[in-house]
C-alpha cells in the first residue's frame, strides 16, 4: 500500500513531465531554435511556479513519509480533541432522551473539502447512532451531498451490523438556497427538539441562526468548521467547537487508522516549515531595518517575492542577467 | 469495483487540478474537471427535486405531524417551476423578436421576478436579518469575563463595537489634541488612542496576525486531508472507514 | 431584578434590538463620517484609473445581504460612471442577476448619457461558482459566450475585443461569501496581478484582511466602510453629494450606532449578572 503512495508521487511528477513532453511533440517542437526552446519549456513547466512546486513536495512528502512511519507501527500520539469526544456523548444523549439527533453538513456542496471532512464525521455520528439505536436526521443543502450522505450513513448502519435500522428518507435534501435552508432546518429543529446538534462542514451566515436556535431547545451541540469568520459564533453558541484543523484531523482521530495519523504529523511538520519561514522573515525584515537593507534586504525579497511569491526559482534573475525576458 | 472506480476518478480529477497548476499547456485539463463536476452538479438539481417531492408527498399521504408546511412547499415549488419553464411574462430578446423562449427568464416584469422581488427578496433578508437579533442575544448570554483572555476580548469587542460606528469618533476625537498639549508632542503621535483608529489598528494588526495562523493551519489541514483522498487513504466520503 | 436577568427571555433582548434599530431608521439619523486609511485605499485605487478603463464588476451576493451591500456597490456603480469607465457586470451567486439590474437601472436613470454595449454591459449570472472565475480568467468566450439578454459578445462594441478578464484595468467584487472575494483572489488577482477592490459583509472583513494591500487594494467592511466610501465620493463630486439616494449607507449607520451601543449595554448588563451570581456561587 505504501509503496503505492511513493510509486504515486513518482508517477505524478513523470506525468507533469510526459504530458508536457508529448504535447510539445505533438506541437511539431523541433528544439533547433533557443527561443523556441526556451518557450517550449516554458509551456511544459511554468517557471514561476518552482518554489510552490518545492513546497508541494516537501509538505507532502513529509506528509506520506509519517503515513509511512505510523503504518511500520511507531506509535503516534495525538491530544485529545474535546469536540470529537463529545460526539459520542451527544449521540448517547440523544438515544438516552428517546430524541433525534440532528447533523447538518455545511452549506457548500461536496466539491468543498469542508464538506467531505463533515462526511467523515457523518460516517462515525452514523455507526454511534446504529449501534445505540438513536434516530439520525440528515438534512443537506445540496442533492449530490444527500447521495454521499446516504451511501455512508448506510455502509455506517451496515458495518454496526444493524442495516435494518437505516432509513434513507431521514436524509433529504430541502434547498440550495442558503436562507431558505435555514429556515427548513430551524423549523426541523423547534419541531422535533432534536437531543443534539452536529454541525460539521462549511457554513456561513447561517451558523449563528442554527446554533443560537439549538441553544434555545436545550440541544447539546457540537461544531466544525475551517470557515474562520463563523467559529466566533459557533464558540460562542455550541458547547465544543472544532477549529479550523482539528476539524481536518477528524477522520484520523475517529478512526484511530495508523496511516491517518501519521499524515497529522506530517502536518505537523508543515506547521514547522510555516513558522521557520514566518520567524525568517520577521528576523530579515527586522535586521533590513536596523541595518538598512543590504543582505537582509535581498534575502528578504527573496524569501517573499520567490519563494513564498510567484517569481520563480532563479529562472527570473537568469533572464534577467541574459537580457531575456 | 464500486470502491476503486470512484477512487480512480477521485485521483485521476485530482491529478489533472494538480498539473494544471504547473503545467501550462495543460491548464484548460483543470477547467474541464471543474465544468465536469457543474454539468454532475445540473444533474443533481433533478435528484434533489425528485427527493422533495417523494418526502413531501409521502408526509401528507401519511399526514404526518406539520404536513401543511410540505403543502406549502410543494406549491411553492411547482409554481416556481412552472413559471420559469413556461418563462411566464418573459418578453423576447430585441434582436430575436421571434425567439421569445430566447428572453431572459428573470429580467424586471417577467414572473419569474414577480416571485423574486415578493417573496424570496423579502424572505431571504428576513432571515439574514434575524442575525441582529441572534448576536444580541447570543453576546448576552455567553460574553462572559470569565478568565484574562475572555476578558481581553470583551474590551477589544466595545472597542471595535464603538470604534465601527460615530460613537468611536464622538468620545474620543479630543484625545490626541489634549494628549499633545499635556506632553508637548505633536497629536499624530496619539491618534491611535481613538477609538476609530484603535479598531483599524486591531483589525490590520492583531486580527490579521490571528488569521493568518488560523488559515495557515487550514491549508495544511486541507493538504493534507487531500492528500488522503487522492490516495485513497481516507475513503469515509465512499461510504468505508 | 438579579432572577429576572439571569432567566431573561431572550425576546426581551429581542425587543430591545427591534427598538434600537427602528428609531434611527425611522427618523432617518445619520451622523458624519471620517474617511479610514483603508476606505481611502479603494477610492484612490478607482479614482486614479483613466477615463475608459475596462472594469470588471461581480456582484457576488443575494438579497439575504442586500440590505449590507447594496449601497456600496450602487457607490461603486456611481463612482465608475463619473469616471467615465467602461462597466462589466457580473454575478455568480444565481440570485444576483437582480442586483445587476439595480446598478444598470441606476445607471439608465441617472446617467441617461451612458449605453448598454458601449459604455456599460451585463454578463448576467454564470453557474459553476470558483470555477467560473478560473475559466474566465484565460478563456472568457469559453463560458462566456453572449451577454445577459443572449446577444453574441462580438455584436457588443465593448466587448469585442474581450478574451479574457486579464483585459480587465480592474475588478471590483463585493460578496457576501462563496464565491466572493476571497475566490477572485486566489484565483484572478494574485496569479495574474489583476488590480482588485473589494466590499464585503461585515462577518467576512477579518478574513479578508490579510490579502491587503498586495492582493488586495482595499476593501470596504459592510456598511461602515460603504458610508466611508459615499463620504469620499461626495467630497470629490458635489453632484453626488447633493443626491438623498447616495446616501443610503451613511443613513443606516445610524440604526448601526445605537445596535451597538445595545449590544455594550447587553455584555456588560451579561457580565455583571454572571458576576453577581458568582459570588452568589449559582454561576452557570
Amino acid at each position: 500500500m505504501l509503496r503505492r503512495h511513493w510509486a504515486m508521487i513518482l508517477g505524478l511528477t513523470t506525468l507533469f513531465l510526459a504530458t508536457g513532453t508529448a504535447f510539445a511533440t505533438a506541437g511539431g517542437a523541433t528544439g533547433s531554435d533557443v527561443a523556441h526552446e526556451w518557450n517550449l519549456l516554458e509551456e511544459l513547466f511554468n517557471p514561476k511556479k518552482t518554489w510552490l512546486l518545492i513546497w508541494f513536495i516537501l509538505i507532502s512528502g513529509v506528509v506520506v513519509y509519517y503515513i509511512r512511519v505510523a503504518s511500520s507501527g511507531k506509535d503516534l500520539k495525538v491530544r485529545e480533541i474535546a469536540g470529537l469526544s463529545a460526539v459520542d456523548e451527544a449521540v448517547g444523549r440523544a438515544t438516552e432522551m428517546g430524541r433525534p439527533v440532528l447533523f447538518i453538513n455545511g452549506i457548500l456542496d461536496i466539491n468543498d473539502i469542508q464538506t467531505l471532512a463533515g462526511i467523515t464525521v457523518l460516517s462515525r455520528v452514523a455507526r454511534t447512532a446504529a449501534e445505540y439505536g438513536a434516530d439520525l436526521e440528515v438534512p443537506t443543502c445540496r442533492a449530490l451531498v444527500m447521495t454521499t450522505a446516504r451511501e455512508t450513513v448506510q455502509e455506517a448502519y451496515l458495518a454496526a451490523g444493524r442495516p435494518d435500522a437505516y432509513n434513507e428518507d431521514r436524509i433529504y435534501y430541502l434547498t440550495d438556497e442558503q436562507f431558505g435552508y435555514v429556515a427548513g432546518v430551524t423549523g426541523t429543529m423547534v419541531r422535533d427538539k432534536p437531543a443534539a446538534c452536529i454541525y460539521m462542514g462549511a457554513f456561513y451566515a447561517e451558523s449563528l441562526i442554527l446554533a443560537e436556535t439549538g441553544n434555545h431547545i436545550g440541544a447539546i451541540q457540537v461544531a466544525g468548521t475551517a470557515m474562520p469568520s463563523q467559529l466566533p459564533f459557533f464558540v460562542a453558541a455550541c458547547d465544543y467547537t472544532l477549529i479550523g484543523e482539528e476539524f481536518f484531523a477528524a477522520s484520523a482521530y475517529l478512526s484511530g487508522d495508523p496511516k491517518q495519523m501519521g499524515s497529522l504529523k506530517g502536518q505537523d511538520m508543515g506547521k514547522l516549515i510555516g513558522a521557520f519561514g514566518i520567524i525568517l522573515g520577521v528576523l530579515m525584515a527586522t535586521l533590513s531595518v536596523l541595518f538598512g537593507g543590504g543582505i537582509f534586504e535581498t534575502v528578504l525579497v527573496y524569501l517573499s517575492e520567490y519563494m513564498f511569491g510567484d517569481d520563480g526559482f532563479l529562472m527570473t534573475i537568469i533572464l534577467m542577467a541574459g537580457g531575456g525576458g | 469495483m464500486k470502491r476503486t472506480v470512484p477512487l480512480l476518478i477521485a485521483m485521476f480529477a485530482g491529478i489533472m487540478l494538480l498539473a494544471s497548476t504547473f503545467i501550462p499547456l495543460t491548464e484548460t485539463w483543470g477547467e474541464t474537471v471543474t465544468i465536469w463536476f457543474d454539468i454532475l452538479a445540473v444533474g443533481a438539481f433533478v435528484l434533489g427535486g425528485g427527493n422533495l417531492l417523494k418526502i413531501h408527498l409521502e408526509k401528507i399521504s401519511s399526514k404526518r405531524s406539520g404536513w401543511a408546511f410540505s403543502v406549502v412547499t410543494l406549491l411553492a415549488f411547482v409554481i416556481t417551476l412552472w413559471v420559469g419553464l413556461v418563462q411566464w411574462g418573459v418578453n423576447p430578446p430585441k434582436l430575436y423578436p421571434t425567439h421569445s423562449w430566447a428572453g431572459n427568464y428573470i429580467e424586471e416584469g417577467s414572473g419569474l421576478f414577480w416571485i423574486y422581488d415578493n417573496v424570496v427578496y423579502p424572505l431571504t433578508a428576513t432571515m439574514f436579518a434575524m442575525l441582529a437579533f441572534y448576536v444580541a442575544s447570543a453576546a448576552f448570554r455567553a460574553f462572559r469575563a470569565k478568565n484574562i483572555e475572555a476578558t481581553l476580548l470583551l474590551f477589544t469587542a466595545f472597542i471595535v463595537l464603538l470604534g465601527r460606528t460615530y460613537a468611536g469618533v464622538f468620545l474620543t476625537d479630543w484625545v490626541p489634541g489634549f494628549m499633545a498639549m499635556i506632553t508637548g508632542m505633536t497629536p499624530e503621535h496619539f491618534n491611535t488612542m481613538q477609538l476609530d483608529e484603535l479598531t483599524g489598528w486591531i483589525m490590520n494588526a492583531p486580527n490579521k496576525a490571528g488569521n493568518r495562523a488560523i488559515t495557515i493551519g487550514i491549508a495544511l489541514g486541507v493538504v493534507s486531508y487531500s492528500l488522503k483522498i487522492l490516495m485513497g487513504v481516507d475513503r469515509s466520503y465512499l461510504g468505508q472507514d | 431584578m438579579y432572577e429576572f436577568l439571569k432567566n431573561l427571555d431572550r425576546r426581551w433582548i429581542f425587543l430591545l434590538m427591534l427598538l434600537a434599530v427602528s428609531f434611527p431608521i425611522l427618523g432617518r439619523w445619520s451622523f458624519p463620517e471620517k474617511i479610514s486609511p483603508m476606505v481611502h485605499d479603494v477610492f484612490a485605487a478607482i479614482e486614479e484609473l483613466p477615463e475608459g478603463s475596462k472594469v470588471l464588476i461581480s456582484f457576488d451576493y443575494d438579497p439575504g445581504s442586500q440590505g449590507e451591500l447594496q449601497p456600496m456597490a450602487s457607490a461603486f456603480t456611481r463612482h465608475c460612471a463619473e469616471k467615465k469607465f467602461k462597466m462589466y457586470f457580473l454575478c455568480l451567486w444565481p440570485l444576483g442577476e437582480p442586483m445587476i439590474e439595480k446598478s444598470t437601472n441606476l445607471l439608465k436613470k441617472e446617467y441617461p448619457d451612458l449605453k448598454y454595449g458601449e459604455d456599460f454591459m451585463s454578463f448576467g449570472f454564470k453557474a459553476g461558482g470558483e470555477g467560473v472565475i478560473k475559466v474566465i480568467v484565460t478563456n472568457m468566450r469559453e463560458l462566456i459566450p453572449t451577454d445577459q439578454f443572449g446577444t453574441g459578445l462580438d455584436n457588443i462594441p465593448m466587448t469585442k475585443g474581450i478574451q479574457n478578464i486579464q483585459q480587465m484595468d480592474l475588478i471590483i467584487n463585493v460578496s457576501a461569501g462563496d464565491p466572493g472575494t476571497k475566490q477572485w483572489v486566489q484565483f484572478a488577482s494574485t496569479p495574474y496581478d489583476l488590480l482588485t477592490v473589494s466590499g464585503c459583509t461585515g462577518v467576512q472583513a477579518p478574513l479578508l484582511y490579510p490579502y491587503i494591500p498586495k492582493q488586495l487594494r482595499g476593501l470596504l467592511g459592510a456598511i461602515k466602510g460603504a458610508a466611508e466610501y459615499e463620504q469620499a465620493i461626495d467630497e470629490h463630486y458635489p453632484k453626488i453629494a447633493a443626491m438623498p439616494e447616495a446616501q443610503e449607507a451613511k443613513q443606516r449607520m445610524g440604526a448601526q450606532l445605537v445596535a451597538h451601543i445595545l449590544m455594550v449595554i447587553l455584555i456588560i448588563v451579561g457580565n455583571i449578572v454572571y458576576f453577581v451570581g458568582r459570588k452568589r456561587g449559582d454561576a452557570r
